[in-house]
């Protein structure tokens, strides 16, 4: 039997106080102690507003580093307040969250933090993405190099390019025990190559219009159009750097052909 | 296809040499060598590329009910220092 | 090694990937791994890659922490494919969730929430267990929760309550011992009694977690079920004493917050190991509460 349709229900009142520790508590909620329990109701407000900050804090510990325990907790409370999960899978949980830091005022002073956020959020794209196996570089030895500019060559799902005016990748490095702190040039940017080619997500930091190259051919172009564009699109394009990177960081699982027009 | 668009294939062949000459291939031996990856990857880790995990317990930690911004930046941006010196990226005392 | 089609009455752990090597190692005192559902609906990466080296040597228990079995609204059906995805790629020895609700409109509060027990409620709970079992096409256990209010709306005793879903679904039940004595605790009750009223035929797995301590408005004590420190000497005795009267049953230790290196969650399940090889003989400490 199906109970028929409600017009509410008793989470219409106790949703709403759960992320506004403004709002009145749920009048059907009592306790055997107070009629006006506002110390047990903290107990689910606190479970939902920390436990969501602390996801965020899982996914951005980079962040977390870059501006302190105090300013992430502040900034991750007001994003989950705004921003709070659509999903039960929290560790797609703060896709949202580099688009906020770009517009969050007291992080104005760092106009590079979001793009660093981006590629955190890669990195976790990249650790959940679905498995393939990459190319071994004796695949692009082996072929025919009359043939090399018509390859159409796939690449992992778990790549992701995060294109950045900032050194994202130095400043991402430098905050995850990948560098040394030091000084950094805020002049130089940076695209960043995220990728996890078996178990282990990496991040490459992209010779200048590779990245543009790894979109061409994500978009299904030829090796010879995709470095055209690359070309085209970037002063100094260094075609040897960025075949290194198509062949020898993993970022390539199948190469492809159009089939020979019949005559 | 314009001649503008048609890269000659002796310069994808040369590059392509050049990248190989030097690529170690790293990532190629990971994915082929499951057991190594395996013991490379999961070796007792707590990976925090996984980003954030479900939890079926509460917490005993209490969140401020203010909503007040109150805090400035003071994490590793106070010894991050640009070539122009600490500049905007040092932090202010709250 | 051929699993079992159940859970083994034997203790388990719920899983965390820094204990992976050590539970690999041979010597870990368990029967069963748990797992949150959630955490594993990725594509694929290590997670999974996990999962299928746990399998090879433990039963696998999928708990799921987010499909708001207790709200009123209907079930997220894509959630619910989600989880039979899980269960078809990793097949458990058993599948469970909670008397509590997580979502509501579009937002999910990644907390296990309480619904007041009225006719109301029961009807869409029993309704949710019915879509999950037909959905997933198994039994599944529904757990008791842990509160910290009460609803004046209420009607139904919670006992009362998870008999009468597990009587009309035909669900399992899964026995939350440290939620029995912090939700006794917190409503000023005694879990004794909750204990002698509760429908044990139907229990085929029981949880054991530590919680923390706090007080009330008014000073009154008050538990919060964190899973963060050791389970509690008192709820191991209502452990021991449920297990007397039950027999042997599958026994995980929750330890989800400041998750300790291997060795103390190791004797943590070593002791419900005891405990369950005793018949629950080992009762070694009085009930404070």
């Amino acid at each position: 039997m199906t109970a028929p349709p409600l017009l509410t229900t008793p989470q219409d009142d106790f949703a709403p106080a759960l992320l506004d520790p403004d709002h009145p508590l749920p009048a059907d909620v009592t306790s055997h102690t107070t009629r006006h329990p506002v110390r047990r109701f903290a107990v689910y407000r606190n479970n939902v507003t920390v436990g969501l900050i602390e996801a965020v804090r899982a996914r951005f510990p980079a962040i977390e580093r870059i501006v302190g325990d105090d300013f992430f907790d502040a900034m991750a409370r007001t994003f989950v307040r705004a921003h709070p999960p659509r999903s039960p899978i929290l560790a797609i949980y703060g896709d949202a969250f580099p688009d906020f830091v770009a517009g969050f005022p007291p992080a104005a002073e760092m106009p590079w933090l979001a793009d660093v956020a981006r590629l955190e959020t890669a990195r976790t794209v990249a650790y959940h993405a679905a498995d393939a196996t990459p190319l071994d570089p004796a695949a692009f030895a082996a072929l025919d190099p009359a043939r090399l500019g018509a390859a159409r060559i796939a690449l992992h799902p778990s790549a992701v390019v995060v294109r950045s005016s900032w050194p994202i990748v130095t400043v991402w490095a430098m905050n995850s025990d990948e560098a040394p702190l030091g000084p950094v040039d805020f002049g130089v940017p940076e695209d960043a190559l995220v990728l996890r080619p078996a178990l282990t997500v990496v991040v490459h930091r992209l010779p200048p219009g590779t990245a543009v190259l790894l979109a061409a051919l994500t978009a299904g172009d030829t090796l010879a159009e995709a470095a055209t564009t690359a070309s085209g699109a970037t002063p100094g394009f260094d075609l040897t750097a960025a075949l290194a990177v198509v062949v020898g960081t993993g970022v390539a699982t199948t190469i492809a052909f159009d089939p020979e027009p019949q005559p | 296809m314009t001649t503008k668009t048609a890269l000659a294939a002796t310069v994808l062949a040369t590059s392509l040499a050049a990248a190989l000459s030097f690529t170690a291939n790293p990532a190629a031996a990971q994915g082929s060598d499951k057991e190594k990856c395996y013991g490379v990857a999961l070796k007792g880790q707590n990976d925090c590329a996984a980003g954030p995990g479900t939890t079926c317990a509460g917490t005993s930690k209490t969140d401020y009910q203010g909503n007040a911004w109150k805090y400035v930046a003071k994490g590793t941006c106070t010894t991050m220092t640009t070539p122009k010196g600490n500049g905007s990226l040092t932090a202010k005392s709250s | 090694m051929t699993l079992p089609a159940t859970l083994p009455d034997d203790a388990g752990v719920g899983f965390k990937p820094q204990h992976l090597d050590d539970l690999l190692a041979g010597d870990a005192p368990i029967g069963f791994v748990e797992i949150h559902a959630e955490n594993y609906m990725g594509a694929g990466g290590p997670p999974h890659a996990m999962l299928r080296m746990l399998r090879e040597r433990f039963a696998l228990s999928i708990h799921g922490v987010g499909l708001s079995i207790g709200a009123s609204r209907p079930l997220d059906r894509d959630h619910l494919a989600r989880l039979r995805t899980l269960c078809d790629r990793h097949p458990p020895q058993s599948f469970s969730e909670h008397l509590a609700w997580s979502s509501h409109g579009d937002v999910y509060y990644n907390d296990l929430l309480p619904a007041p027990y009225t006719a109301a409620t029961l009807a869409r709970v029993c309704e949710h267990v019915d879509a999950v079992q037909t959905a997933l096409g198994r039994e599944m256990l529904l757990e008791n929760p842990s509160t910290y209010v009460l609803f004046e709306t209420s009607t139904i005793p919670e006992t009362e309550f998870l008999s009468e879903v597990a009587r009309r679904t035909g669900c399992g039940l899964l026995l939350d011992v440290n939620n029995v004595f912090v939700s006794a605790l917190n409503h000023g009750t005694d879990p004794r009694a909750y204990l002698a009223a509760f429908p044990l035929a139907r229990v085929k797995e029981i949880h054991l977690g530590g919680h923390a301590e706090t007080t009330d408005d008014t000073g009154a004590p008050l538990l919060i079920d964190a899973h963060g420190t050791p389970v509690a000497d008192p709820v191991w005795t209502l452990y021991a004493e449920t297990i007397v009267r039950t027999g042997p049953l599958p026994t995980l230790i929750e330890w989800d917050n400041d998750v300790p290196a291997w060795p103390v969650l190791a004797a943590e399940a070593a002791r419900a190991r005891a405990i369950l090889r005793a018949g629950g003989a080992a009762v070694l400490h009085p009930v404070a509460a």
